[in-house]
């Protein structure tokens, strides 16, 4: 397909890595079109939703009103100052931007915590507790010959991943074997992306609720141990099918679970997420099995990571006392709020706009891609440009190994959230 | 700016400087001859202090995945070892695994100017990269780790010409912005995805073929014909293993006299003797690496205490999973590139294993001859972490200090090596040159790791105290490119460290193959995998310290 000319500065791009969900393929093909971008090829609903958003560059406001971008910047940090704790969330931004408002919460004494770490912690607290084998995309991509769907509506949050890294034509060790068997447990799991003949041998539905998972997976080991499970049922699954997925977990020569915890919404979601961690564990002794855990989306991988090195701990750190203080209950932003235990939120959504800021009464500033609609005022907003769109940055992946460089596709006005950030800490 | 350090006792091997009393002078960030009468801007009397370069740390895991995957799974590795942020500084946490602030600070209050990243997985590259630039102060550089990716497996077992071997090395240099490469259990990490849960140094991986010996040949000879000056970093076969010390000796001979360097050696000297069936080999050892001048050595010194072991080698350390403690660890297989493992780890002073590791790692302290050949190391933090150094610097230079600790370990431990018998004390030279001069040379950091003039000015400035743990633990001065830092063991200025990286020639041709490569199998695009100059320097934050290689053999 030929791009149109550019009328706007844009231009055709090639190896375009894509900021809108926590895989960050970066194969995309991105020219101009009219006033906007146009996803040319290896695009999905998310990615053209993303790419295609008309860019518009309204004034920074304070209270509603429009201001220059210094006076959004001396009232942002005005309410820093005075604000008793600040909370430091949404965190919808790339490194820099994490980095940026790390360093701001330090200064300013406030807590750091993603939108997604709701889910994020349903992993967090398994790495904190137990830990667990993991795979990569290439890495599964190229050598499972089974993977295992747990519970995750895996194609509405990542439109394609099963194209590329299930489905995929060409494999490294394709000839070992050569058919891949691919099994959903769960109820409702979009299957439709699973397709083709050359990968894919067979897929197999089991129809069991989110949360009887765990019961299956610690029935599974607990069979792989040789215990007796007696009744015919497990898990709300007939006990033969539970029997015929062990088999083939054990007859796997590389065997993937596959989990995402945002898709994991009921309590104590951790808990399933080690089972599955502690399954795959155990058939490690004999054979190889990974897990791969997705989800991330929102550049909540890259808050975590950069959190974690640069704190020590994943999100939910407080630096009211001037240390770093860990408390993953306490310092959830939405029990903050709830709790009515901040004064002050800062909200960075710079990716989609579903990452709207949480109806509050407490006063807001909000670093937020334009097409981001808050149910109440800011007191200061402050638009930002997408990284990935309108400026460059780096994103780390779902896996959290691979990390890719983003690139500014249009010109814009819109700042990057990391730099609004770096000039609300210099005016504090 | 003429800054004078007036009357130092000045130990700078590099340039055969033995405790001579000399005056230095810098000016521009380097050390300078001045004219007798140019005008002194700022002069430190330092009678009786003792001059050294900036530390250099030739092998210690500061940044990369592995490191923040430690980070996250051990809070209580921080709780109660929180830094908290001052005017100047940053704020941090931890023990075994700091996070990346605090670590720079550690190294540059200890008198280091400089770490290096020993592990560094292509396809993680870039994080490693982002963390170390979020590393204060110090400088820092990276090897990459090539020898269970199977780009490379690919090209052995189908025996490609050796150019585009080399050429695929040096590219890979190129692209993770490295300064040397590190082979970590040759193959191994590979075939344990193939579920082989060993490989010998003659074994074959059950996939390519190929085994460790001729991955590490493969890639000691490449390095050495690109002219890379850091030679192959080898973290060999069966670490940990009792009778390992048998694998360390033919890799030893397996390198046919090519240029090797022998990681953490500590943890691949034990033999199998007496009634556990774990002893001490490091005499043997110390003698094939007093004999073999091809040879170099760190010694990844085992430390009584909480760590976290954390390392490529994903199928040994799985094998170590069944000893974390506290009781979570994380292993992955990891891009068709390499893996990595996670295990948290208490070395107990009364343990007979630890105990013995511990006397193992001072056995090949004490017998290796040649301290150019031998870095200080705890492999940190897989012996310990590196704030142990002051403390292993005084068991190696005070007898006494040694006898004393080896009245509080495992007494049965002792009968299973050397130890006892040793007499031999560092002298302050010695350490300059274990510390500083030697890792320099051999990482090839021009104008680094001494005090010539033309040098940086990475200068610390000790206290000569006979506790020689108290001197090394706070320094009176450190300068970093001539700009005073720490004073008394408090920062006093913080500035962003540089990236030291070589560059070895390709025939670019070798990206027709890459690219393709990447674009059937890969996640990533070879253009992405590769990092820009421009994501080191950052808009400024960081910088490029490009080493020279030798001119490329064929
Ligand atoms: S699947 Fe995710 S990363 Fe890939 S193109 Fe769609 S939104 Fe972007
Ligand atoms: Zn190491």
């Amino acid at each position: 397909m030929e791009p149109e000319k550019s009328s706007n500065g844009a231009n055709h791009y090639q190896n375009v890595a894509c900021p809108f969900c926590g895989i960050l393929c970066d194969d995309l093909e991105i020219g101009p079109s009219g006033s906007g971008l146009k996803v040319l090829k290896n695009g999905c609903v998310k990615s053209v939703a993303g790419f295609e958003r008309p860019l518009v560059e309204p004034k920074p406001q304070v209270d509603g009103k429009d201001v220059s971008l210094d006076e959004a910047i001396a009232e942002a940090a005005r309410l820093i100052r005075e604000s008793r704790l600040p909370a430091f969330g949404g965190l919808g931004t790339d490194v820099d931007g994490v980095r940026a408002v790390i360093a701001l919460a330090e200064k300013g004494g406030g807590v750091v915590d993603h939108a997604l770490s709701d889910a994020q912690y349903r992993n967090f607290r398994v790495l904190q507790s137990s830990g667990w084998v993991l795979t990569t995309l290439t890495e599964a991509r190229n050598r499972a010959d089974l993977f295992i769907i747990a519970g995750s509506d895996v194609h509405k949050l990542h439109p394609r991943f099963f194209e590329r890294i299930v489905c995929n034509e060409a494999s490294m060790f394709s000839d070992n074997p050569p058919k891949r068997t691919v099994v959903f447990l769960g109820e409702g799991l979009d299957q439709s992306a699973v397709t083709g003949k050359e990968r894919i041998g067979e897929i197999v539905t089991l129809p069991v609720k989110s949360e009887r998972i765990a019961e299956v997976l610690d029935a599974m080991r607990a069979l792989n141990k040789g215990a007796t499970i007696p009744g015919d049922d497990i898990g709300g699954l007939p006990r033969a099918a539970v029997d015929d997925l062990l088999a083939r977990c054990k007859a796997a020569s590389y065997g993937v679970v596959v989990w995402a915890p945002p898709s994991l919404g009921f309590p104590s979601a951790d808990l399933t997420v080690q089972a599955i961690s502690e399954f795959v564990k155990d058939i490690n002794l004999t054979s190889r099995f990974a897990g791969l855990a997705l989800g991330g989306n929102e550049g909540a991988v890259s808050a975590g990571a950069v959190c974690g090195w640069q704190s020590g701990f994943p999100l939910r750190v407080s630096f009211a006392s001037g240390k770093p203080d860990y408390d993953a209950e306490r310092y959830a932003i939405s029990r903050l709020l709830y709790a009515k235990e901040t004064d002050l939120l800062l909200w960075i959504a710079s990716f989609s706009p579903d990452l709207t800021p949480p109806d509050t009464d407490v006063p807001m500033i909000l670093l937020g891609t334009p097409s981001v609609k808050p149910a109440r005022t800011p007191k200061v907003y402050i638009p930002v440009g997408t990284p990935g769109v309108d400026h460059a940055g780096v994103m780390v992946r779902v896996d959290n190994v691979v990390s890719l460089p983003l690139r500014k596709l249009r010109q814009s006005n819109l700042p990057s959230a990391a730099s609004v950030l770096e000039k609300i800490e210099a005016a504090l | 700016m003429l800054i004078k350090l007036t009357g130092g006792k000045v130990y700078d091997p590099a340039n055969g400087v033995d405790g001579e009393v000399r005056d230095i002078f810098i000016e521009n960030g380097r050390i300078v001859s001045p004219e007798p009468t140019a005008k002194v801007d700022h002069e430190y009397a330092l009678h009786g202090r003792v001059i050294m370069a900036g530390g250099i740390d030739p092998h210690s895991h500061i940044g990369g995945g592995k490191m923040t995957i430690a980070r996250m799974m051990l809070p209580e590795d921080h709780i109660g070892n929180e830094v908290a942020r001052t005017e100047l500084t940053r704020a941090g946490v931890g023990h075994a695994v700091p996070s990346t602030m605090t670590t720079g600070y550690r190294y540059a209050e200890m008198g280091y100017t400089a770490a290096f990243e020993p592990a560094m997985l292509p396809a993680n590259a870039r994080q490693a990269h982002m963390e170390m630039a979020d590393t204060s102060i110090i400088d820092k550089g990276a090897f990459v780790m090539l020898g269970s990716d199977d780009f490379f497996l690919r090209q052995l077992a189908a025996k490609a010409d050796f150019s585009a071997i080399k050429d695929y090395i040096a590219w890979t240099m190129h692209a993770a912005q490295a300064i040397a490469v590190k082979v970590v259990n040759p193959g191994g990490i590979s075939a344990f995805k193939f579920n082989q849960r060993k490989l010998d140094l003659d074994e074959k991986h059950t996939y390519y073929g190929v085994t460790p010996r001729d991955i590490i040949v493969n890639l000691a000879r490449g390095l050495n014909e690109l002219g890379v000056v850091h030679p192959l970093h080898v973290h060999g076969c069966n670490l940990g293993v009792p009778g390992g010390y048998e694998t360390t000796l033919a890799t030893i001979k397996g390198a046919e006299g090519l240029p090797i360097h022998l990681t953490h050696i500590q943890f691949h000297s034990y033999g199998t003797e007496g009634d556990r069936k774990f002893s001490s080999a490091a005499a043997q050892i110390a003698e094939a690496v007093n004999a073999n001048k091809n040879v170099s050595c760190d010694v990844g010194q085992v430390m009584f205490g909480q760590t976290c072991t954390a390392s490529g080698d994903s199928m040994r350390q799985f094998v170590n999973t069944r000893s974390a403690d506290p009781k979570k660890w994380v292993v992955m297989d990891i891009e068709c590139d390499a893996g990595c493992g996670v295990v948290p780890f208490k070395y107990r002073d009364k343990s007979f294993v630890n105990a013995l590791q511990w006397a193992i790692g001072l056995e090949l302290f004490l017998l290796v001859n040649d301290p150019w050949r031998l870095f200080l190391t705890t492999d940190h933090p897989n012996g310990g972490p590196f704030t142990w150094y002051p403390h292993l610097i005084r068991l190696l230079m005070d007898k006494n200090f040694r006898r004393d600790m080896m009245q509080k370990i495992n007494q049965d431990a002792l009968q299973y090596s050397t130890l006892g018998s040793l007499d031999r004390e560092y002298s302050l030279y010695e350490i300059a040159i274990m510390t500083r001069a030697g890792p320099a040379k051999s990482l090839g950091l021009v104008d680094r790791g001494h005090l010539g003039v033309g040098a940086w000015a990475d200068i610390t400035v000790y206290d000569d105290n006979p506790d020689r743990e108290a001197m090394f633990t706070t320094p009176e001065l450190l300068f970093k490119n001539g700009e005073l830092i720490v004073r008394n063991g408090k920062i006093v200025k913080v500035v962003n460290g540089g990236t030291h990286v070589a560059r070895p020639n390709y025939d670019p041709g070798i990206e027709r193959s890459l690219k393709r490569y990447f674009e059937d199998f890969h996640t990533v695009r070879m253009d992405n995998f590769r990092l820009s100059d421009d994501e080191i320097i950052n808009g400024g934050r960081g910088s490029l310290i490009i080493q020279p290689t030798r001119a490329r053999a064929a």
